[in-house]
């Protein structure tokens, strides 16, 4: 009844070619960034703003960006911590070196050195597919890491490898409340989304489907494959090396090349398993499952159980949980919470009269 | 979906009448957050250590009433030793119990690095017993962070000095050999410049051979020690890269006894999957194993009969691990007293005052006595400068079944550590733009 575009008439290009197509999603996707711009940093504390939101949304941009490859463009890849690790040691060595470099260039700088790596991986792509893929951006995953350790220059020369991210500053105005870094974060995150979801939508994305879908019929109707493909490869590492950089300098402070590990990139790729392949809000809808839920579990079983357990299946009740959530999910939703909200919307354009 | 939507309310509605009961108890207790790992690779560190903690802990309170009738609360955050989730434990425990987290030890170096930047805008002392960042001994650049006992620089001297002492004095080193096999990531290449300065010192030849993680296979490297035939290994690794090593040096014949290992390589978890091959082994450690002092005795009594331990088996009392635990609540507790000394008995004390602690914590032989543990951990003093406050460590032995110890307190060579902690503060101060502090100035 009241998700319904009856009425809505397309009288024009534009309208008809808009983001958000149907007026009640344009007001809920309005109501949501004003509540996450407007009413969040005013009403959330400390805990909520660094503990939870800004990961969530740095994951969730690292989850856009392996949507773009896997989801859009087809080519599995489980080198996505490594191509965030680029990103988190570009935007420090160019803040570093560089005297007076801006902040934001570093991070698109960080994402842009990413993105060479990316292409550098990405050339296996246009020889092996699927599983064989995944082992070669697998490679990606060791060999950056194994870099950074070996190389001390990338770390400053210092002793234990870690890097502290330097203070955020743009024009003057110092980053370090709680607040700022979760404003700063969000309108990167929110600018980045908007890009992904036009891309998407246009030639480049249509590409990457076609050739996601069977690439010699893509080829065939004129698709540049080995273009389509490394453009993919690129943008999707400059995401993940942009959320790299937001992770270093917005979240964690100061890190080490361990920090991006295996488990991170598997812990991305589970995220948009999760959240719904081949879909942009699916990326947020998985980080939040993924990153969130564990919290959530952790705080439940801390606060309400506490005492009534032994301590040893406390933590392990959580991994107990949160399994099983996954596998009641992927039974329900093979193609993940984006998709289950997309049935909650078509449902809802027929209710209350199903038939 | 009815039944779904109540139990969701009914859920709500226990969790917020368990929370509000929970407020009203915490008016006069010193909170102390715990972010434990008890899940994940290292659990079997995580569960002894923050099960010993948490048992200790449990004794001050059962039979002394707390701290001068302060009373211990603690609640633990599951971080799975991964760095994200303990950022997040470490907010969230930040500003719980009556005066905020009074320490936080996270036994993580990733998670140590990750709140170094926090601690001190928040204010709470963050404590590292034998692990961490090791510049932060210098407490001019530092003054928040306590990487107390011991840290990987000066074990790394205590070890070369063990070895001297093993060949008959420091001047029977010259011409021997010692093979370095590390664990290649940044926790173990860290005492590499501190060995070379060292060999370059004693007229010894050092020669680092890389494990790349998590080490499981390790036969080139161990070929590669046949072919060097050393005098003496040094292992610096870390989970399953310890059995795996002892069981190669057995392979190829190297004496186990002329192995030398770091502290996260001396645990019964590191030799018992080795078998009879970890026989002879020998490890560094800043507290040994065994039940047989007057405080695990205590734990025992007053903390396991009336049923109250954290530990589900008991077999682990007295392991490394547990052990290792039982120093980490008597160094919080010993500063919280050291606090309520100066800031008022009876009190809570909050973060500063923490710290205050932390910096003039003073554990002497007698006060070790008192507690129980002489011999069980090295007696310790803090000031503004040292943040670290010891640098001894104790050499065991496994004998087949359990640690034996092998030396008394063996001191660091401070003369090549500190140079060198000094040096990197500063680097790190500079590019901080920290001013370090005044000693001479601080009460």
């Amino acid at each position: 009844m009241l998700y319904r575009e009856a009425g809505q008439f397309k009288s024009s290009y534009t309208s008809d070619q808009q983001i958000f197509p149907i007026r009640q999603d344009r007001i809920g996707i309005m109501l949501l960034l004003l509540v996450a711009f407007v009413l969040v940093p005013g009403m959330a504390d400390e805990y909520w703003l660094k503990g939870i939101l800004i990961p969530f949304l740095v994951f969730s941009l690292a989850a856009l960006g392996l949507n773009i490859l896997t989801g859009y463009a087809g080519q599995l890849s489980l080198g996505s911590a490594a191509f965030m690790a680029v990103g988190a040691f570009a935007s420090y060595n160019f803040m570093l070196r560089i005297d007076g470099m801006p902040l934001l260039v570093a991070f698109a700088l960080g994402g842009v050195m990413a993105a060479l790596v990316g292409i550098v991986f990405g050339l296996p792509s246009l020889r092996i597919k699927g599983f064989y893929l995944a082992v070669a951006t697998l490679a990606a995953q060791f060999f950056i890491i194994w870099l950074l350790t070996k190389v001390s220059w990338f770390s400053n020369d210092s002793t234990s490898g870690v890097i502290s991210a330097q203070e955020m500053e743009i024009f003057g105005y110092v980053f370090d409340s709680p607040e700022s870094k979760y404003l700063l974060v969000l309108s990167i995150v929110t600018v980045m989304a908007l890009m992904a979801k036009n891309m998407v939508r246009g030639a480049v994305g249509r590409a990457w489907m076609a050739v996601r879908d069977m690439d010699v019929a893509a080829e065939v109707i004129g698709i540049r494959i080995m273009h389509t493909k490394l453009l993919a490869f690129a943008v999707s590492s400059f995401y993940c090396g942009v959320a790299g950089a937001l992770y270093a300098y917005a979240y964690i402070g100061t890190v080490e090349p361990e920090g991006f590990n295996l488990d991170l990139s598997f812990k991305i790729l589970f995220m948009i398993i999760i959240g719904g392949v081949g879909s942009i809000s699916g990326a947020f809808l998985g980080s939040a499952f993924i990153v969130l839920l564990p919290i959530f579990l952790d705080v439940l079983v801390q606060d309400v159980f506490a005492g009534l357990l032994p301590p040893s299946i406390a933590s392990n009740l959580q991994l107990m949980v949160f399994g099983g959530l996954i596998i009641f999910f992927l039974i329900v939703e093979p193609h993940g919470l984006a998709r289950l909200w997309q049935i909650t919307k078509e449902k809802l354009r027929l209710w209350p009269f199903p038939h | 979906m009815k039944l779904k939507t109540k139990l969701l309310l009914s859920a709500v509605a226990v969790s917020s009448v368990l929370s509000s009961s929970a407020v009203l108890a915490q008016a006069n207790e010193q909170f102390i957050g715990l972010p434990s790992y008890r899940v994940g690779p290292y659990a079997s560190g995580g569960s002894g250590i923050y099960g010993g903690w948490i048992d200790y802990m449990n004794l001050v309170n059962a039979r002394d009433g707390g701290v001068n009738g302060v009373k211990l609360s603690w609640e633990e955050c599951e971080t799975e030793y991964n760095t994200a989730r303990g950022v997040e434990c470490y907010e969230r425990l930040k500003s719980k119990g009556a005066s905020g987290n009074s320490a936080f030890m996270p036994l993580s170096t990733g998670i140590t690095y990750a709140v170094i930047d926090k601690v001190a805008q928040d204010k709470i002392p963050l404590v590292t017993i034998g692990y961490g960042r090791t510049d932060a001994s210098d407490g001019r650049v530092f003054p928040w962070v306590f990487p107390l006992l011991t840290n990987y620089w000066s074990q790394s001297t205590a070890k070369i000095k063990f070895i001297g002492q093993r060949e008959g004095g420091m001047d029977k080193l010259k011409g021997k050999k010692i093979v370095n096999i590390y664990h290649d990531s940044a926790y173990g290449k860290e005492t590499i410049p501190l060995l070379d300065v060292q060999a370059a010192k004693y007229g010894f030849t050092v020669v680092h051979i890389p494990v790349s993680h998590p080490g499981n296979e390790q036969q080139s490297q161990w070929l590669r020690v046949r072919q060097e035939k050393p005098d003496w290994v040094i292992l610096r690794g870390w989970g399953v890269m310890n059995p795996t090593a002892i069981k190669a040096a057995a392979k190829i014949g190297f004496p186990r006894d002329k192995m030398v290992g770091v502290w996260w390589s001396g645990a019964e978890e590191d030799t018992v999957p080795a078998g009879a091959a970890a026989k002879g082994f020998i490890t560094a450690g800043f507290n040994v194993a065994g039940t047989n002092y007057p405080v695990i005795k205590a734990i025992q009594d007053k903390v396991y009969k009336p049923g109250n331990g954290n530990m589900e088996d008991k077999a682990r009392i007295g392991s490394v691990y547990y052990n290792r635990g039982v120093v980490h609540g008597i160094i919080a507790v010993e500063a919280i007293r050291t606090a309520q000394e100066k800031f008022g008995k009876g009190k809570v004390m909050t973060g500063e005052q923490m710290r205050w602690g932390f910096e003039h914590l003073d554990i002497d032989a007698k006060r070790l006595k008192a507690l129980g543990a002489e011999g069980f951990m090295p007696d310790m003093k803090v000031t503004c400068l040292d943040h670290e406050g010891s640098g001894k460590v104790k050499f065991q032995q496994w004998d087949g079944k359990q640690w034996k110890v092998l030396t008394d307190w063996i001191d660091a060579d401070k003369s090549i550590v500190r140079p060198m902690i000094e040096e990197s503060a500063a680097k790190y101060a500079k590019e901080k733009g920290i001013t370090p502090r005044d000693c001479s100035k601080e009460g």
